[in-house]
């Protein structure tokens, strides 16, 4: 993964230096007259066997996936030759996360309604759609798959604290974020050494997510030391980490997978691909403790998910929409989800049977796919993201969190967040 | 040398000299074109992804130039002007400088003790020789991620350690200082093997009359070592400094992957972002190119001063 980075770096200075970018560009007419389309995806979004299934169907077209391993250097080589002006796929996958920065340089996307094939209404879960819908009405992306949010919790560890612990009895818990940090507050004075969620950041950034107006306001001017909101988000999680509910482990680092191992924390907040990730560093000897819940403080939220995209570089940028849209059929993503556990966004796949039966055995055979399918049906819109979003949360906020986990005081921290959302924003 | 010597007369005068016949032509071409044909690729090479990209990231930093931006605006030295206002460039600057004093200054004194051990009469000398250089062997990005877990702030073995010993945990990713000691523990467990051996070549080459002669004059072993062994090594001491300020200056991977998280701004509160590290984060997270070509020359002539510092103080310092 560290190569991938030196070999950006290398081709950043080398496209700089003359105008050819690394990897091939637009793709166009073979030589057996078939098209080639280029299709770059990062991780796992399962549409090999949906290749092959396209290419039989239309024996004029020849499909290539450039597949990355990780979604930063994915997005990293996406906005690097946006920047050189060639080098990209026909069709480029688009992360949630990246979205906010994507969208500052939507005239660089073809607008799909225009260009692409009729699609029926409503395919798309609105709030969805309207992520990567301009502010010019331009529909960029189509929908792939989605994080809709629930929450995972220790049961044996709710039962240590005298807490309910069946799923239906948690939900009382988890009805606003003030009942969750109340009940945080009554684990961890019944719980030595355990703490209630992992880190600040990772309840704070699902809290944002819920605000009606987050980071930015909708001409872009940047509202964080004005929205009492966020400050309002802030407060409530800073002081939950003064009172030791969380466990100061950032996620996804080699320390929080130790913490899922020896049980450090009682609670996550958890989109429907988080399920793997918990079994796999909780491990078989956790089995039957972890459990989750159709539940969610106040309502619901998203974390996750992606978009595909047709650069306005494609030499075939017609063809490129008519397979992207293919592939974000139901039909198409329900196959995705069976092979490699992508949720689905589109209405009719969330009530597909095949969703709505899979269970989860590490999570006590709870029916997952039901309980995540309600989940995304309760989020509500989608919140404004501005030009530097993606970078404020990710390089200041989630950071300035961790500082006050390591001791800094709450109100110091939250100036030097502010100052440094000033100046990502700049 | 003052005398001044004639001119050997080959029996021809250079005026008269005819031109050579067309048939010489292609020979003399040879002659002439073919040398700076034969050094041509390096200089080919280096022009073009050596002296290319410096000169170009000078032009860059000119600009307020965004990754994808249509038409960068010419902004002159306001980058520079910026960054030199930047609390998170200083920050990031001694961090860098923290960071290679704690690394290069024990590397170099420990290079140069091992270097003096390998240099006895060992048994298994080369199996000795050999095994030094072993860290330097492994993979950067696998050495990295053992020690950001050895340097765990809760679960890793470095703190319980010190619990043995009664020392509270240091919370590694928390403290500056701390976090400076973990990252330089990994350059030197990388670096000091290899130039004890750069060193160790070098004290293989001292003449041993000359310490034959000290040894007839009753001089010490520690004598011997200061007044002979050191300044014979000065010009790979040298070398080995003027290397170890370039490499540690640019030090990028180790802070990097030291941050558990995998973000670039080093630590929570940039404890222990070093120059490269606000470089990159400046031009493929905040995808301001023209800002980071500015930190880029910036560190360029940094790197450039304390090198030639560095140059001359050993020279001095090493008679």
């Amino acid at each position: 993964m560290r190569h991938r980075w030196i070999s950006v770096l290398i081709c950043a200075a080398v496209s700089a230096a003359a105008t050819t970018a690394c990897g091939s560009g637009g793709a166009s007419q073979s030589a057996d007259g078939k098209t080639e389309l280029t299709i770059a995806t990062f991780n796992e979004f399962g549409y090999e066997e949906l290749f092959k299934e396209y290419e039989a169907a239309h024996p004029d077209v020849k499909i290539t996936q450039r597949k990355t391993g990780q979604g930063q250097p994915h997005h990293q080589n996406l906005f690097t030759k946006l920047g050189a002006g060639s080098g990209l796929a026909d069709i480029e996958g688009v992360e949630e996360g990246y979205l906010s920065q994507v969208m500052s340089k939507s005239g660089q996307f073809n607008d799909l309604k225009e260009i692409g094939p009729k699609i029926e209404d409503n395919r798309w879960l609105q709030w969805k759609t309207d992520a990567i819908t301009s502010k010019d009405g331009k529909l960029i992306g189509y929908g792939t798959d989605i994080g809709p949010l629930a929450m995972c919790y220790r049961k044996d560890l709710f039962a240590q604290a005298g807490l309910p612990s069946d799923p239906e009895g948690v939900k009382a818990l988890f009805a606003t974020w003030d009942s969750y940090f109340a009940a945080g507050d009554q684990f961890v004075a019944k719980v030595p050494g355990v703490a209630w969620f992992d880190s600040a950041a990772q309840v704070y950034n699902a809290m944002h997510n819920q605000l009606a107006t987050g980071y930015y306001d909708e001409s872009d001017k940047l509202v964080v030391d004005t929205n009492a909101d966020i400050k309002k988000d802030w407060n409530a999680v800073t002081a939950a980490v003064g009172k030791g509910q969380s466990a100061r482990l950032s996620a996804f680092s080699p320390e929080w997978n130790t913490g899922f191992k020896l049980g450090k924390f009682a609670t996550k907040t958890c989109p429907s691909w988080m399920l793997g990730v918990v079994e796999t560093q909780a491990g078989p000897e956790n089995k039957g403790k972890w459990a989750v819940t159709d539940a969610f403080p106040n309502g619901g939220g998203n974390w996750g998910g992606s978009y595909l995209t047709v650069p306005k570089q494609s030499k075939n940028a017609k063809k490129a929409a008519e397979l992207a849209a293919w592939l974000t059929a139901p039909e198409q993503q329900i196959k995705a989800f069976k092979a490699k556990g992508t949720f689905p966004s589109q209405v009719k796949a969330l009530d597909a049977p095949e969703l709505l039966e899979q269970t989860n055995a590490y999570f006590g055979d709870v029916k997952a796919g039901a309980l995540f399918s309600t989940q995304a049906k309760k989020i509500k819109a989608a919140q404004y993201k501005g030009p530097a979003d993606g970078q404020i949360q990710e390089t200041v906020f989630s950071p300035a969190l961790q500082s006050v986990e390591q001791g800094k005081n709450s109100e110091e921290a939250w100036k030097a967040a502010v100052e440094g959302a000033q100046k990502a924003a700049k | 040398m003052t005398a001044t010597l004639s001119k050997v007369d080959r029996g021809r005068a250079p005026e008269a000299r005819p031109r050579p016949p067309r048939r010489y032509l292609l020979s003399n071409v040879d002659a002439k074109v073919s040398p700076y044909l034969f050094v041509a690729p390096f200089f080919v090479l280096f022009g073009a992804i050596g002296l290319f990209p410096l000169l170009y990231t000078a032009y860059v930093s000119l600009f307020d130039w965004e990754v994808g931006a249509d038409d960068p605006a010419f902004i002159g030295l306001e980058n520079y002007r910026t960054l030199f206002e930047d609390d998170q460039f200083w920050n990031a600057l001694f961090n860098t400088f923290s960071i290679f004093l704690l690394s290069s200054v024990p590397q170099i004194i420990v290079a140069v003790v091992i270097a003096a051990l390998l240099n006895a009469n060992l048994r298994a000398r080369t199996g000795w020789r050999m095994g030094v250089l072993l860290p330097y062997v492994a993979s950067l990005v696998a050495l990295t991620i053992i020690f950001g877990n050895l340097f765990g702030p809760q679960y890793g073995l470095v703190n319980d350690v010190l619990g043995l010993i009664g020392i509270d945990p240091i919370d590694w990713q928390a403290s500056t200082f701390g976090s400076h000691v973990a990252i330089a523990s990994m350059v030197n467990w990388r670096w000091t093997g290899y130039n004890a051996l750069i060193i160790l070549a070098a004290m293989q080459a001292i003449p041993r009359d000359v310490y034959e002669a000290a040894l007839v004059d009753g001089a010490s072993p520690l004598r011997r070592f200061f007044s002979i062994t050191l300044p014979m090594l000065k010009p790979t001491l040298i070398f080995v400094i003027v290397t170890s300020t370039i490499g540690g200056l640019q030090i990028f991977t180790e802070p990097k992957l030291f941050e558990p998280s995998g973000g670039s701004g080093g630590g929570s509160e940039h404890q222990y972002q070093t120059v490269v590290l606000y470089l990159y984060q400046s031009a493929f997270q905040g995808l301001d190119l023209g800002y980071a070509s500015a930190i880029a020359w910036v560190l360029f002539l940094v790197v450039i001063g304390v090198a030639v510092l560095n140059f001359f103080l050993t020279r001095r310092a090493v008679r």
